[in-house]
């Protein structure tokens, strides 16, 4: 699971060789909109030289292609697809632009006989997208989504508010969506960077729909994404403190029972369960109160 | 002759024991001078040159709180070629690039440097083998004890002083030329033979000075002893470098999980962007936890005094100001306290504020696999710096933390080996970089708390390996042949010896 994706511009040799240090949990090269028409050859250069020399690479490391209504992206893919690639993350993405670029994918991993499948993370900033998330989440390299507002507000006519409130429906859609489909729902940079109480409150906007990580713009961005996105400690200490009841429970063969004065169930225990579960997974918890 | 470090000691030199065997030697002080009469006023440096009676072979101090917009020590310079003086030893408390000494270097005038911080071309013409006696890089606190125990015999120290009032009485908080506290110059004040203050402003009556008159022979008006530009920057600002940035919330996630961020508790960081984004993460936990602490100290910027002022330290003990808002501050804030070079960080001082800091940050151009910290030469051998106050803090305070780029410009700095040691391994804790953090092994308690608070750390040979992994192993500089100099620690003992370039 990704809580936080730092953006690194393809053509930046200072931050490419640190973009693994600042504690996102994944980290996008991009080759669209930070890299100017005249360098987009030096920046897949530059990425595809530090993916295939450079001794510490990023836990996750997605490329951002430009779209294919551009002539760049099969070059893209060329120079820079590697063993070392988690995702190719799609702008403008529709379900044939996914198909077309699962062939090329395909095609690319035969050649460089790359055994695992790169996935697709597409970029939903088209209202047409939004109607057809359903089937873009269905598409078999589709494994999470990226919410991208600043296009999408372009797309729909309408301005930026200070409440977000003109993202809640795109919010709550893609949450849903990709709950059901089981892939990733990722929220859109927060682009004012050195203003840290909003971004925190863009990110509880953003995670209390059901959005399950958030893209950044800016390294000092990262640990307050992965604050927000990370289930809060007093969660995970009920989590850690029902799991302890509830073996306590088992061992005298109880099939319900409280904690607290509240009556404990199976939703409840699940609940718990899936709390240690991701706080482990992030490092931050997780284990039992014994 | 080697040292307990296995560093190289010139002949004839005490060579460094240990971080503490300081302890073990009593405080020597020279007689404080009585001065009858009052002094006397000139309205010309060279008239007062000649009423010096100066001759070869003599010492002259000077301070460095005019920075880099100093204008004394030039004028110094100019007339001791004037004067035909030769083999005069030098002793300014730093030199900075603007300083025009290469010629008198070359030309025998002045044979012998004693100073705490050295960069610019003083240094390459020293490096290159001009300076016919000897270069001591001494600390802040050991010049203090050298000077005032004798071992560094002061026969003038040349002071500039921002103000001066009728009676002698100097300040550097009011002027023209004003920087904030002279804390550096106070030991050259009362324990040189001859004192005079070189002033472009002078008052009636100072109701508040630093310098007292009483050790006082002469006064200078001259038209001007600096350029306010140079000497203090407008603001110092937090890095917005995101490695440094990184560095700096890490460091302070440390302390938090070591249980500083406390009560009572006291700091020093530098001045540099990184220093206050160290200072910046603090004063966020700070507020976060509403501690207040008891002070901070050192060189102190507009971040520092903007703690004071809220109310998250009682006090600042300052010994130079770094800024506008440090100066202004000073002189108006009765919580914003000047001291001196001895009662920052002589190491015989029993009430030296380094001896009661909980916490200090500091910064290093190489440090090695025993924590031997470098911040006098580059990972080439060139002179850029010097110890300042680094070993008298470090040595002082119950945490030292270095925080530092793993790499700079495709150069690890983390060594198996530094070039040059400034600051014994014995005395700093713990390594804070980009991509980790070390602990000294020697420091069991520390490593038992972030243990315990389930905090990552690595060892400083893991950031040793991954530095050497992303640029190569770096090649060893060539064993140095011709001494050019030592480092002194604080006590006076050489810690390691300075090599020529060629």
């Amino acid at each position: 699971m990704l809580r936080s994706l730092l953006f690194v511009p393809g053509n930046n040799p200072a931050m490419i060789q640190n973009a693994d240090v600042f504690g996102s949990d994944a980290v996008i090269f991009d080759l669209e909109d930070s890299v100017h028409v005249a360098e987009k050859d030096n920046a897949r250069n530059l990425i595809s030289e530090y993916l295939e020399t450079y001794p510490v690479l990023p836990d996750v490391v997605i490329i951002r292609i430009n779209s294919l209504d551009t002539p760049f992206w099969e070059a893209d893919l060329d120079a820079v697809v590697s063993k070392s690639v988690d995702w190719i993350m799609l702008p403008k993405a529709g379900v044939e632009e996914i198909k077309k670029l699962t062939l090329k994918l395909e095609s690319i991993e035969k050649i460089k006989q790359i055994e695992k499948t790169i996935k697709i993370m597409p970029i939903i900033e088209l209202a047409s997208s939004l109607v057809d998330l359903e089937n873009i989440a269905k598409q078999e390299r589709v494994k999470g989504v990226l919410f991208g507002a600043e296009d999408y507000r372009a797309d729909m006519g309408i301005k930026r508010s200070d409440t977000g409130v003109e993202l809640l429906y795109p919010r709550s859609r893609i949450a849903v969506v990709a709950k059901a489909s089981m892939i990733e729902a990722i929220d859109t940079p927060f682009v004012d960077v050195m203003n840290d109480t909003a971004l925190i409150s863009d990110c509880h906007n953003a995670s209390a729909l059901g959005m399950t990580g958030k893209a950044a713009i800016h390294p000092r961005q990262v640990m307050t994404i992965n604050d927000s996105f990370s289930p809060p400690k007093d969660q995970i200490e009920w989590a850690s403190k029902v799991m302890k009841a509830k073996r306590q429970a088992d061992e005298k063969n109880l099939g319900v029972f409280s904690l607290d004065g509240k009556m404990i169930d199976k939703p409840i225990i699940a609940r718990a369960e899936s709390i240690l579960k991701i706080a482990k997974e992030y490092g931050i918890g997780g284990e039992a109160d014994d | 002759m080697t040292n307990s470090l296995g560093r190289n000691v010139p002949e004839g030199k005490k060579p460094f024991v240990s971080s503490t065997d300081y302890k073990s030697h009593k405080r020597q002080q020279i007689g404080l001078k009585t001065q009858a009469e009052k002094p006397v006023f000139y309205e010309s440096l060279e008239t007062a040159f000649v009423d010096l009676s100066l001759h070869s072979g003599m010492t002259f101090s000077f301070h460095h709180h005019l920075r880099s917009g100093d204008k004394v020590l030039n004028q110094i310079a100019k007339l001791i070629e004037y004067s035909d003086l030769k083999n005069i030893s030098l002793a300014p408390s730093s030199i900075f690039p603007q300083y025009d000494l290469s010629e008198l270097i070359r030309s025998g005038r002045i044979n012998n440097i004693y100073t705490s911080y050295l960069n610019g071309p003083v240094a390459d013409a020293i490096q290159d083998g001009h300076l016919k006696g000897e270069l001591i890089m001494q600390t802040h606190g050991g010049r203090a004890r050298a000077i005032e125990s004798g071992e560094l015999a002061i026969d003038v120290a040349f002071l500039a002083c921002p103000t001066v009032d009728l009676n002698g009485n100097g300040s550097g908080a009011i002027g023209k030329s004003a920087c904030g506290t002279l804390g550096y110059a106070v030991s050259d004040l009362m324990y040189a033979k001859k004192v005079v203050l070189i002033t472009d402003n002078i008052v009636d009556k100072l109701e508040k000075y630093q310098f007292d008159h009483r050790f006082v022979d002469m006064v200078v008006k001259v038209d001007s002893i600096g350029d306010p530009k140079g000497i203090v920057s407008g603001t110092t600002r937090i890095t917005r470098d995101p490695i440094g940035l990184k560095i700096a919330h890490d460091t302070a996630l440390m302390l938090e999980a070591l249980g500083e961020i406390k009560p009572g508790m006291s700091i020093q960081t530098g001045a540099g962007g990184t220093s206050l984004a160290v200072a910046d993460a603090i004063d966020k936990l700070m507020v976060k936890h509403q501690i207040k602490g008891s002070f901070a100290s050192g060189g102190t910027t507009g971040f520092h005094v903007n703690m004071l002022k809220q109310g998250l330290f009682s006090k600042l003990y300052d010994v130079q100001c770094f800024d506008l808002e440090a100066a202004d501050s000073y002189r108006v804030n009765a919580f914003h306290k000047g001291i001196s070079a001895s009662e920052y960080a002589n190491p015989h001082d029993p009430k030296a504020i380094v001896n009661k800091l909980d916490i200090v940050i500091l910064g290093a151009t190489e440090i090695d696999l025993k924590f031997n910290v470098n911040v006098t030469t580059d990972s080439f051998g060139k002179i850029i710096g010097g110890s300042g106050g680094h070993a008298d803090t470090a040595n002082g305070a119950r945490i030292t933390i270095i925080t530092a780029q793993l790499m700079r410009a495709r150069i690890p700095i983390v060594k198996e080996k530094v070039h040059t040691v400034t600051t014994p391994g014995s005395d700093v804790d713990i390594l804070v970089t980009e991509r980790g953090i070390a602990v000294n092994p020697l420091r069991k308690d520390i490593i038992t708390k972030l243990e315990a608070a389930k905090f990552k750390f690595v060892t400083i040979q893991s950031l040793l390996e991954i530095a050497e992994k992303i640029c190569g192993k770096p090649k060893e500089l060539p064993e140095g042949k011709r001494q050019i100099g030592v480092v002194e620690y604080r006590d006076g003992t050489v810690i390691d010896s300075l090599y020529g370039s060629r």
